[in-house]
């Protein structure tokens, strides 16, 4: 492997040393830290990572390589990708190709060699922030100025550039499933009998939970992230959808004001950006974590059964708990680190939502009954 | 919900003496059970046999039974206790098995005793192959085909259907004792036969072979509202048909992607609920198809294992002390994450580092028996490494097993290095393709070799992920040597302006000074002064189960070579205590005992304390035991650069057995304050020639003796001093290939042999007293004064190892005017020393003479045995000692003088080692010790002896056999037994002697006069006790078939008439008096 010196600069004035492991290039974006000891790929494809650098807490990454049915969108998300120790040679039966090779296809720059833990300290101390990686200019004030100049998360539509810009229908194949954008195919779905159609609306959705609404028995329909409600309900669907997505969801006001339109018309199910939208769109507020949750070991108790799941989370933004009282709308999930929101229902308009992910991938399954729980919903 | 209200007095019983596959983990985890009921005002009541463990302690429950752990005295317990409830699952395998015999006995349902933790139920299904088959057979998880068999025809008949090689595995054993691979019809006939004898319900699963395949485990926690909780993966390194115990560990899993790796999840949390453990922890082992990724379940262990301990020290995770929280009705939301503070028990831990797990074996000490691995346990000790890398974890492992190495290759220690013989490649495949406690190092000699990384997989089935990281190092080994000779001397090196650089990248992969040292042809205290100027130094980071998305306030640290320093260093007094390193012969959980209780004296006196240890099964490796804990390698290297950035008051160096000793001097030298007995006493009692000046001036003898470097110049010697002698290496712990030799036609073979053991370092040859009574003498010494702790006399003569041979304390042969002389003498040389802390002396009384063996100016293994049986805790002492309390200040005068009798036995491995002569000597053997307290010597023998296992006869058939030496010996021995009604068989020989003094005895035939001879008469269950001994090699080698086979068929016997003898004195006091039990609070209160 060809190692070349990289720079990363934190806007506030921090900086790391380390080297790419993808060859020369450059990138910024919020620096975020994944506490997964498993999962980089998982990581790497999901959409709700869009604008952000992710760094990994465990220090080896690349040991299984990438294969072909662990991908969570069809492409990589993430800006860059920061390691301790990159190892180049997977070991893994189903492995097709070397991390490094997987990113650089991309253009996606990767860095080792970093001090992982004093950068994860780091930001657990100073909160989020925006970072500058480049081999190129090697000058740390430099760095440091255009990472100060970067925009940030806050405030931006990061939605419109991953939702699809098409419909199209999740059809299950040996590897998990694809995309199907065939019109013939969306007609198909309307007639569909004997399953669950499910119209998803994309805000950067995980294949995996279109392979487990599939897998739970749903035929699955995914919508642009902007398709407004009467056009949704015209797919005549039997439940909706919400998905996770990337970024700050008080940016993208159309879409919460487009969910009001289908509260309580059908079914609604909603999972991470999919559940921020649910909370804004009964008049609740948002607001930013300090350094967000990323990782596969957060404790979540569902307050109906008193009982403790282990979930997977990335999000650095929270429904305000405070912000929805006097609402008719139940609490349902707590994390238990730090007690904020996780989960919230009304039954009498039919729609629920976690902050987590019950998709898991990467992470614990402890949350799957959750998609028994929307088919559930559909059949009443 | 909270913990239950409705009991309030809780029995634990503990996993008795340290054997192979059971060693300190339990007292760790036993330890902080107690603590932890304790805390949450439980009356806790405990049964252990094991004098040595922190946990039977007189403060960590509020009543402490030292006796027996068998289903009778337990029984007894709960008879006298009337607990409320029984906790089974923190006793390894002999608690859950004594749970579930005295549960069978129908002994609970008596007393209305409730087993929490996991019901009887649960035990059964997790542990009888057969039913956890069916349970998985349930869940559809898959686990490899099988058969079960109940005798050696079930067994041919099922291995017809699943074809070789077969996996026997013996139900309701441990550290997979009596299991074994078979390759074809007579391996089967001879593993299986033994296996169903080891198994508790005579049953053993023969099962398909997935030899090769990935090995995992995980550790689960699962609470009483069925929250389950994943604390930990392990991958084996070495793939299935090595035990897990026997392989090298790493956590977290490297090689499963996220997929696989919580279908696992999935799968082990599926099991934990189909068992129905619904309150602690269980481990689970996996193998995965590497070519596949098939998965099939192994077994699971319903109890804290050594895994749990593991998983423990690798996360900062309690597993134990959670488990008895869970056990009591706490749900693991109630729990509070002692390490984070602001977080509750129920999460994953999650790591970013890497831990390496690393056995440790002794077959040196056991010829005679192959040094390979299968599916039966027999290392006796573990280290684990912390490193931001595996690299990194994976040298400093290796570094702390205390076996002189200090790194993967190229540490000059290596004699794969130097000999071209060893490393011709078929020796390398052969030793690659059968695991082997040497394999790691052929690992590095075969990639030297030039060996591709495909064949290696083919050889070993480790998995390439591991190998690449091997190569890897090879490849940055051979990068660093290459720079030597760019670099020149350190004074030409110290101009480069890559030194700094390439000594970090070293260091960033665990390279030892030690290892740059000899690649560069430097010394290492010149690495190590470069790499101070040039500020290459380590730095220390947090085990904080969050991989620090969380503050931590546990200082749990480890090093590496990193940007970030976390060290939080305070401005109190403080003190380190250096460990012991690995459990090993010799060396184990007694010194371990000395160093928690260094540390909790500290604590008490307001000093800081600061443990450094590698043993991940301890006590002292507990986060909470002391005031910071380093999870390091104990190598001069490593404690200084600890010592540099801590700048202790003193360090603790008596403690840890000879570890830590071996670094008191180049402490010392580098500047170190060594607290307590100075570096030069020790020198003074161990260097054999000023030993011989001090014992000179102070009026004491030694056994006649002398030096050698040749056969020649022993033959020498031998002949000066006479026969018998005893031969032995230098510089060697727990009589390391000590022998006793009888003439001199053998004695060249016994030179060679101690030559071997310790190259370059004379040999020293002693007269061997025959016939001598040994004693261990513990003192403690302030400088100006000593007290005498304790003296134990021997039950075997002098020869065989002081660890191996039981002893009673106090002495039950010796005059009251001998005790004196004892006293004075060990007194004398506690002065003479200028001991500070403690002292052990071994004596020699013979013909009414008294004789020095040997004085080790530090803490012995008979510490704890000692404290225990006189309560006064002596390694607390020689702390305060140590830090300027004197014996006065603390107000100790009297020294004790309990009014019972507590003996120690000590417990052997020879099952684990088919072939080996179960015949003691001076060479130590014993993995661990028990102890029987009672009001006379015969009862608390005889406790002694039922806590080893071993069922004494009260009536039956005695066999003996001797040397003529023991003749008269023997004789009395025979009346003894034949005055209590039992029938004496004897050789011939033998049972002229018996007969001609007028003894009713019956002659066997010796196995080579023709049969029916003595073993077969063991074997068809006509002898019930054998008292055996033997002279020299000839007759050593007749007897054994019979050692062994007494030993298979679970025969008790000794080796020495002393044993006989004693033994006979317990036969009778069992005969005449019923078993009572007592606490050791009790025992105390008395004196
Ligand atoms: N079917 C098998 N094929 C190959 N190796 C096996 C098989 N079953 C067990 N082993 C090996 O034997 C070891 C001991 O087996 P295990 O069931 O874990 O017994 P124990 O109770 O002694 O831990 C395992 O760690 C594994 O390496
Ligand atoms: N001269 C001797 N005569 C008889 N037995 C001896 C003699 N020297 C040593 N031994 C026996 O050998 C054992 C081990 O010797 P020791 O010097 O204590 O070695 P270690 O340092 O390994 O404990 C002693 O416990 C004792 O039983
Ligand atoms: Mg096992
Ligand atoms: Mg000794």
């Amino acid at each position: 492997m060809e190692s070349k010196k990289a720079i990363l600069a934190l806007a506030d004035g921090k900086v790391f040393q380390g080297c790419s492991f993808t060859g020369p290039g450059e990138t910024w974006g919020e620096i975020v830290f994944n506490t997964s000891m498993t999962g980089y790929q998982e990581v790497l494809t999901d959409p709700s990572y869009t604008g952000q650098i992710v760094s990994m807490t465990y220090p080896h990454v690349g040991n299984y390589g990438i294969n072909e049915q662990d991908m969570e969108s069809e492409r990589i998300r993430v800006e860059g990708f920061i390691l301790r120790e990159y190892h180049p040679v997977p070991s893994n039966w189903r492995s097709r190709q070397a991390l490094s090779e997987f990113l650089t296809a991309a253009g996606v720059l990767g860095i080792t060699g970093i001090d992982t833990r004093a950068l994860t300290r780091h930001l657990r101390e100073r909160g989020a922030m925006t970072g500058f990686i480049s081999t190129e200019d090697l000058d740390p004030d430099s760095l440091v100025e255009k990472a100060r100049r970067a925009p940030t998360l806050d405030n931006r539509d990061l939605v419109k550039d991953v939702t699809c810009k098409q419909p199209y229908v999740w059809v299950p194949d040996e590897n998990g499933g694809r995309r199907e954008f065939n019109p013939a195919a969306i007609e198909d779905w309307t007639r569909t009998r004997g399953r669950y159609r499910v119209a998803a609306m994309d805000y950067g959705i995980k294949f995996n939970i279109l392979r487990l609404l599939a897998a739970h028995g749903a035929a699955v329909l995914v919508l642009p992230a902007a398709t407004p409600p009467d056009e949704v309900l015209g797919y005549n669907p039997d439940g909706i959808f919400l998905s996770n997505g990337p970024g700050d969801p008080a940016a993208v006001t159309y879409v919460y004001e487009n969910l009001r339109g289908l509260l309580g018309q059908r079914p609604i199910f909603g999972i991470c950006l999919g559940h921020q939208m649910l909370g804004l769109a009964m008049k609740g507020s948002t607001f930013k974590l300090k350094f967000g949750h990323r990782g596969a070991n957060q404790p979540v108790k569902d307050l109906t059964t008193g009982k403790i799941e282990i979930t997977s989370q990335n999000h650095g933004y929270c429904v305000d708990m405070d912000s929805l009282a006097g609402q008719d709308i139940r609490l349902t999930h707590v994390n238990l680190n730090d007690n904020t929101l996780e989960g919230l229902a009304d039954e009498k308009r039919g729609f629920f939502s976690v902050q987590y992910h019950p998709e898991a991938s990467p992470g614990p399954h402890d949350a799957s009954y959750l998609f028994e729980r929307f088919i559930k919903l559909m059949r009443k | 919900m909270p913990k239950r209200t409705d009991i309030k007095k809780i029995l634990i019983i503990g996993s008795g003496p340290i054997v192979i596959g059971q060693a300190c983990e339990f007292d760790y985890s036993g330890t902080q059970a107690c603590k932890s009921l304790k805390d949450e005002g439980y009356e806790v009541i405990l049964v252990n046999s094991n004098p040595a463990t922190i946990m039977t302690d007189p403060d960590f429950a509020d009543r402490t039974y030292i006796e027996p752990i068998t289903p009778e005295i337990v029984a007894q317990i709960i008879e006298r206790e009337r607990p409320d409830a029984l906790l089974p699952t923190l006793g390894g395998q002999t608690g859950l098995n004594t749970a579930v015999a005295v549960a069978e006995a129908g002994v609970l349902e008596k007393f209305g005793v409730e087993m929490i933790g996991a019901t009887l139920d649960v035990i059964k299904k997790a542990e009888d192959r057969e039913l956890f088959r069916e349970a998985m057979g349930r869940i559809n998880q898959r686990v490899p085909r099988s058969g079960i068999a109940r005798s050696i025809e079930d067994c041919f008949r099922i291995a017809e259907e699943l074809s070789y090689p077969l996996i026997v595995r013996p139900s309701f054993t441990l550290g997979g004792s009596g299991g074994g691979v078979a390759y074809n019809r007579e391996d089967l006939e001879q593993i299986a036969s033994l296996g169903l004898d080891l198994s508790m319900i005579h049953e053993v699963m023969l099962e398909e072979s997935i030899i090769g395949w990935k090995e995992f485990e995980l550790e689960v926690m699962r609470d009483r509202m069925d929250n389950v909780v994943i604390v930990c993966s392990i991958e084996n390194i070495d793939p299935m048909g090595v035990h897990t115990g026997d392989s090298i560990t790493v956590a977290p899993a490297q090689t499963l992607t996220d997929r696989e790796y919580q279908e696992m999840r999935d799968a082990a949390i599926a099991i934990i609920r189909e068992i129905g453990v619904d309150t602690g922890g269980s481990n689970i082992q996996f193998a995965v198809n590497p070519q596949t990724g098939e998965m099939v379940v192994i077994e699971m262990n319903p109890r804290v294992s050594r895994s749990s301990a593991l998983a423990s020290k690798a996360t900062g995770y309690p597993i134990a002390k959670l488990a008895a929280k869970l056990a009591v009705g706490y749900t693991l939301d109630e729990i509070p994450n002692d390490i984070t503070r602001e977080t509750q028990a129920s999460f994953e831990p999650t790591i970013d580092y890497c831990v390496v797990k690393i056995p440790r074996w002794t077959f040196e000490k056991f010829p005679g028996t192959e040094d390979f691995l299968t599916t039966s346990m027999k290392s006796v000790g573990e280290t684990m490494a912390i490193g931001r890398t595996f690299a990194e974890a994976l040298q400093k492992g290796l570094r702390s097993l205390e076996i002189s190495r200090y790194g993967f290759f190229g540490d000059g220690r290596n004699r794969l290095d130097s000999d071209p013989a060893l490393v011709e490649p078929e020796i390398i495949r052969s030793r690659l393709r059968t695991a082997n406690s040497q394999r790691i190092f052929y690992l590095a000699a075969a990639l030297k070799a030039g060996f591709s990384i495909e064949e290696i997989n083919e050889l070993t089935g480790i998995d390439p992920w591991f190998l690449y990281h091997f190569d890897r190092l090879v490849k940055r080994g051979r990068e660093i040597e290459a720079l030597g000779p760019l670099f020149g001397s350190p004074e030409t090196a110290a101009a480069r302006t890559d030194l700094a650089e390439e000594l970090l990248r070293a260091k960033r992969d665990g390279f030892s000074d030690i290892q740059l040292a000899h690649m560069w042809g430097w010394k290492e205290d010149q690495i190590r002064s470069l790499r101070k100027s040039l500020g290459v130094n380590s730095v220390y980071k947090l085990v904080d189960t969050c991989a620090a998305e969380f503050e931590a306030y546990t200082p749990y640290y480890y090093s590496t070579y990193e940007e970030e320093d976390e060290i939080r260093s305070t401005d109190r007094k403080k003190v380190i205590i250096l460990g012991g390193g690995p459990n090993r012969i010799g060396q184990g959980i007694e010194f371990d005992y000395c160093c928690v209780h260094a540390s909790f004296a500290l604590r008490e006196m307001g000093i800081e304390s600061i443990m450094v240890n590698s043993n991940p099964e301890t006590v002292s490796t507990d986060y909470d035991t002391s005031d910071r804990l380093y999870f390091e390698p104990l190598t001069k290297e490593d404690v200084l650069n600890i010592i540099e950035k801590e700048k202790p008051l003193g360090v603790i160096v008596q403690f840890g057995g000879q570890t830590p000793l071996n670094l008191a001097v180049p402490l010392a030298e580098a500047g170190v304050n060594i607290l307590g007995t100075s570096p030069d006493s020790i020198d003074r009692a161990e260097d054999r020639e000023r030993f011989q000046v001090m014992l000179k001036k102070l009026g004491l003898v030694q056994p006649p003796n002398g030096t050698a470097m040749t056969v020649e110049e022993a033959t020498k010697v031998a002949a000066e001093i006479g026969y018998p002698v005893v031969v032995r290496p230098s510089y060697v712990l727990g009589g390391r290939a000590m022998q006793i030799v009888y003439d001199v036609d053998s004695l060249a073979g016994f030179v060679r042999y101690a030559q071997e053991a310790s190259e370059g370092h004379p040999i020293l040859i002693d007269k061997f007293l025959e016939d001598a009574i040994e004693l261990d003498v513990d003192a403690v010494s302030d400088g100006h004064r000593a007290i005498i702790g304790g003296i134990m006399e021997h039950i075997e003569e002098a020869g065989v190892h002081s660890g191996d041979s039981a002893c009673a304390l106090p002495p039950h042969s010796l005059s009251a005017q001998l005790i004196e002389t004892i006293k004075e003498a060990a007194k004398a040389m506690a002065k003479e020393l200028n001991v500070i802390g403690l002292m052990n002396v071994q004596f020699a009384v013979k013909d009414d003479e008294l004789y020095v063996l040997e004085v080790n100016p530090r803490a012995s293994r008979t510490v704890p045995f000692v404290s225990k049986a006189t309560g006064l805790p002596l390694a607390k002492v020689a702390t305060r000692v140590m830090l300027g309390q004197s014996l006065d200040d603390q107000g100790i005068f009297d020294e004790p003088a309990p009014k019972h009798v507590s003996v120690k036995e000590a417990v052997f491995p020879f099952n684990r080692f088919p072939g080996v002569d179960t015949i003691l000597g001076p060479e130590m053997k014993s993995t661990g010790e028990v102890m029987g307290i009672d009001s006379e010597f015969g009862l608390a023998y005889a406790k002694s002896q039922m806590a080893t296992g071993e069922m004494l006869p009260l009536e039956g058939n005695i066999f003996i056999s001797v040397r003529d030496r023991d003749k008269k010996m023997a004789v009395k021995v025979a009346r003894r037994f034949a005055d209590q009604g039992f029938k004496i068989i004897a050789t011939r020989g033998t049972a002229q002697a018996i007969a001609e003094a007028g003894v009713e005895v019956e002659t066997v035939n010796k196995v080579f006069e023709g049969r029916p001879h003595v073993v077969d008469l063991i074997k068809n269950g006509r002898i019930h006790f054998i008292a055996n001994t033997s002279l020299g090699h000839r007759t050593v080698i007749d007897s054994i078939s019979m050692r062994r086979t007494a030993l298979l068929y679970k025969i008790p016997y000794v080796t020495t008439m002393a044993g006989a003898l004693a033994t006979a004195q317990a036969c009778e006091a069992l005969r005449n008096h019923k078993i009572t039990v007592k606490t050791i609070q009790e025992f105390h209160q008395v004196d």
